[in-house]
């Protein structure tokens, strides 16, 4: 069953297509990280769920009510920003009791001398200070709540930002990029502290950052937006091992996934030197394709081994492990190798080596970016290799 | 914070000082001829100083020939009116330009630029006769209303809230605050310096007018200061300069002590230092 979903949502500004039909399904209680580079309609989409924005067509539905005309107030949707967007006129306290104040009291209680004067209103504030209070506890920010946003630090700013849209129990939670103001010590804290605080609260969140570490290592599941078109929504694993896009791959992963480009024989069969993958689905012949390996499936083998020539570009090294860039003798690409220290022990640039890649983590994408089906096919013809 | 007195910041200071000592001229002399007789003011010798102090006769002149208490009342009670309606209609205005979108809104702000340029001098006479028609001259009304609406306060308060970032009012927004509401709690809690700023305008302005009390009003009851004056100086004063000069030192006063406290204000709201996180 879910408790929140998108359906074909379209916008675009003055002709330009931002978002190309965007749908969507969260699970109760689930964690999706919106991912994807600068500019891919990632935010726009946010806030047309928040309600900030319209979309020109398509539908949102929290649980059983559609929400597309409902305004943001009505949606009971809560959204941390990227710039916090603390009122800087008021302390972190007051701050955190603003949404409760908006859904708790009445228009003539809110005003001020006069507002104190109602019945309850006295009632309704001393409850709101508790709620306050014990969401400042549970996010340790209670000794900030007399400070104004001015005199606290990103990380604290960040915290009371929290706090203000937790405090009121939204049915969906919605942050923008909420860490990427923070230094990068502080950032992988963060990330920790969020997913606790997603777990405690159990409301559907949806996240969304250009950082994909922050979205593999958070979300429950990842959604790859890339111009303007939801690609694929997966879980993190999924998303890395098995990426459904030529789009998605390249994104994803770091360093970058290889990327060589193939033919495809009448038969199926795509040859990349040695290598040989059948491809069964497409009845086109001579089709081009893309092959795909992520760096850690790329093995380093002595010059004149392996299934491709190369010859070392550089080294990074990066600690636990070492990436090596090699230039191939055939097409003059570069392939990226992700190794354990030990095995480039002596080797320098310039140095001619051998690559083999491992046939069963091979992917292979059709010209429009598909993926397409790939068995190995066994017989590996390492002559052929070194033409 | 000593600095020592280089040659360059000698001769910078020399030149502000000089500046200033050409500006404040007229007013020390109107200080000076506030405490001076009759025969002295039209005496060949020029002195700064008075010879006899006559400021108590001045100044007992300025304070009894017309009821100066009645003048800064409605000077006051005109200048505060004025800029409270401003406020009230500029702020609103501004707002919806700066961060709603609506179909008009550049017609609007092509409004707000012409009505930029058209100086109160070129309405004056429809004006006045509407009023007339109205029955309305000689009351705070004919005073007040033709101001009610600042332009420039739009366009000072627009872009002000322009800087102002615009997830602050997504975030209230999505608080469930109205759009009254982001004006009321968010905005004007947060655009304080431009306030003081437009405050500080519109208040010299209105103060200073003699323009527009000179078309409208010909009651003594319902004369601002400037116009105070000149009815002092037809009516009572005659020749006597010496209080006249008090009645405008009076009259001055209340302008320089606002400036003197809200100094800091003052700077801060012309440059504008704006709110940040």
């Amino acid at each position: 069953m879910s408790v929140f979903s998108l359906r074909d949502i379209r916008k675009s500004f003055n002709g330009n297509a931002i978002l190309k039909g965007v749908s969507l399904e969260a699970e109760a209680g689930e964690f999706i990280a919106l991912v994807g580079p600068s500019g891919c309609g990632k935010s726009t989409l946010l806030r047309i769920v928040a309600g900030l924005d319209h979309a020109d067509s398509g539908e949102i539905r929290i649980g059983d009510r559609e929400m597309s005309q409902l305004t943001a107030a009505d949606r009971n949707i809560a959204m941390v920003f990227q710039s916090y967007a603390l009122y800087p006129h008021l302390t972190a306290g007051q701050n955190i009791a603003v949404p409760l104040a908006m859904r708790k009291l009445t228009g003539m209680q809110r005003l001020p001398f006069i507002g104190s004067l109602l019945p309850g209103q006295r009632q309704v504030c001393a409850d709101i200070q508790r709620q306050v209070q014990t969401m400042a506890v549970s996010l340790k920010i209670d000794h900030l709540l007399d400070r104004k946003p001015g005199q606290m630090s990103g990380g604290q700013r960040q915290r009371v930002a929290l706090a203000r849209a937790m405090v009121r129990n939204p049915s969906v939670f919605l942050m923008d990029e909420p860490l990427s103001n923070l230094d990068a010590n502080l950032r992988v804290h963060a990330r920790g502290e969020i997913v606790d605080l997603h777990r405690r609260a159990g409301v559907p969140t949806l996240y969304v950052t250009h950082d994909q570490s922050e979205a593999l290592s958070m979300a429950d599941r990842v959604a790859v937006m890339i111009g303007g078109n939801l690609l694929q929504l997966a879980a993190p694993q999924t998303i890395y091992d098995d990426p459904s896009h030529i789009e998605v791959a390249r994104f994803i992963g770091q360093p970058r996934i290889n990327l060589l480009p193939g033919k495809k024989d009448a038969h199926g069969i795509v040859q990349f030197g040695a290598l040989r993958l059948a491809s069964p689905s497409d009845a086109v012949s001579d089709a081009s394709v893309t092959l795909g390996v992520r760096p850690e499936f790329v093995r380093l083998r002595a010059e004149g081994q392996g299934a491709l020539a190369a010859r070392v570009e550089r080294l990074e090294f990066l600690g636990s492990e070492v990436i090596v860039f090699a230039k191939l003798a055939a097409i003059g690409e570069t392939m990226l190798a992700k190794v354990i220290p030990g095995e480039v022990r002596g080797l320098v640039a310039g140095q001619a080596i051998g690559l083999d890649m491992d046939p069963a983590h091979v992917m292979l994408f059709a010209e429009d970016g598909r993926r397409l089906p790939a068995t190995p096919v066994s017989a590996v013809l390492r002559e052929t290799a070194r033409g | 914070m000593t600095q020592t007195l280089t040659l360059g910041r000698f001769f910078r200071l020399s030149l502000l000082s000089l500046g200033a000592l050409m500006f404040l001229a007229p007013y020390i002399f109107m200080v000076s001829t506030a405490g001076k007789d009759q025969s002295e003011i039209f005496s060949a010798s020029l002195s700064l100083i008075p010879q006899h102090f006559a400021y108590m006769a001045n100044f007992t002149k300025a304070l009894t020939r017309v009821s100066m208490q009645n003048l800064l009342l409605n000077g006051v009670i005109v200048c505060g009116l004025i800029l409270v309606l401003q406020v009230v209609v500029a702020v609103p205005c501004a707002y919806a330009l700066a961060k709603l979108k609506f179909g008009a809104a550049r017609f609007m702000m092509a409004l707000v630029m012409l009505g930029l340029l058209v100086p109160i001098h070129a309405t004056a006479l429809p004006l006045y006769v509407a009023f007339d028609k109205l029955s309305l001259l000689n009351s705070y009304t004919a005073l007040v209303a033709p101001f009610s609406i600042s332009v420039f306060g739009i366009f000072l308060f627009l872009q002000f809230f322009r800087a102002m970032p615009d997830d602050l009012i997504h975030a209230a927004r999505l608080d469930g605050m109205s759009e009254a509401g982001i004006v009321a709690r968010v905005i004007v809690p947060n655009a304080w310096p431009a306030v003081t700023a437009f405050a500080i305008f519109s208040v010299v302005a209105h103060w200073n007018d003699l323009f527009w009390p000179l078309i409208v009003v010909t009651n003594q009851s319902y004369a601002t200061p400037p116009l105070g004056l000149l009815f002092f100086r037809a009516a009572e004063a005659g020749d006597d300069y010496g209080a006249l000069m008090a009645a405008t030192l009076i009259i001055t006063l209340p302008l320089v002590i606002a400036f003197l406290l809200a100094q800091k204000r003052f700077v801060e709201g012309i440059t504008m230092t704006g709110l940040k996180g």
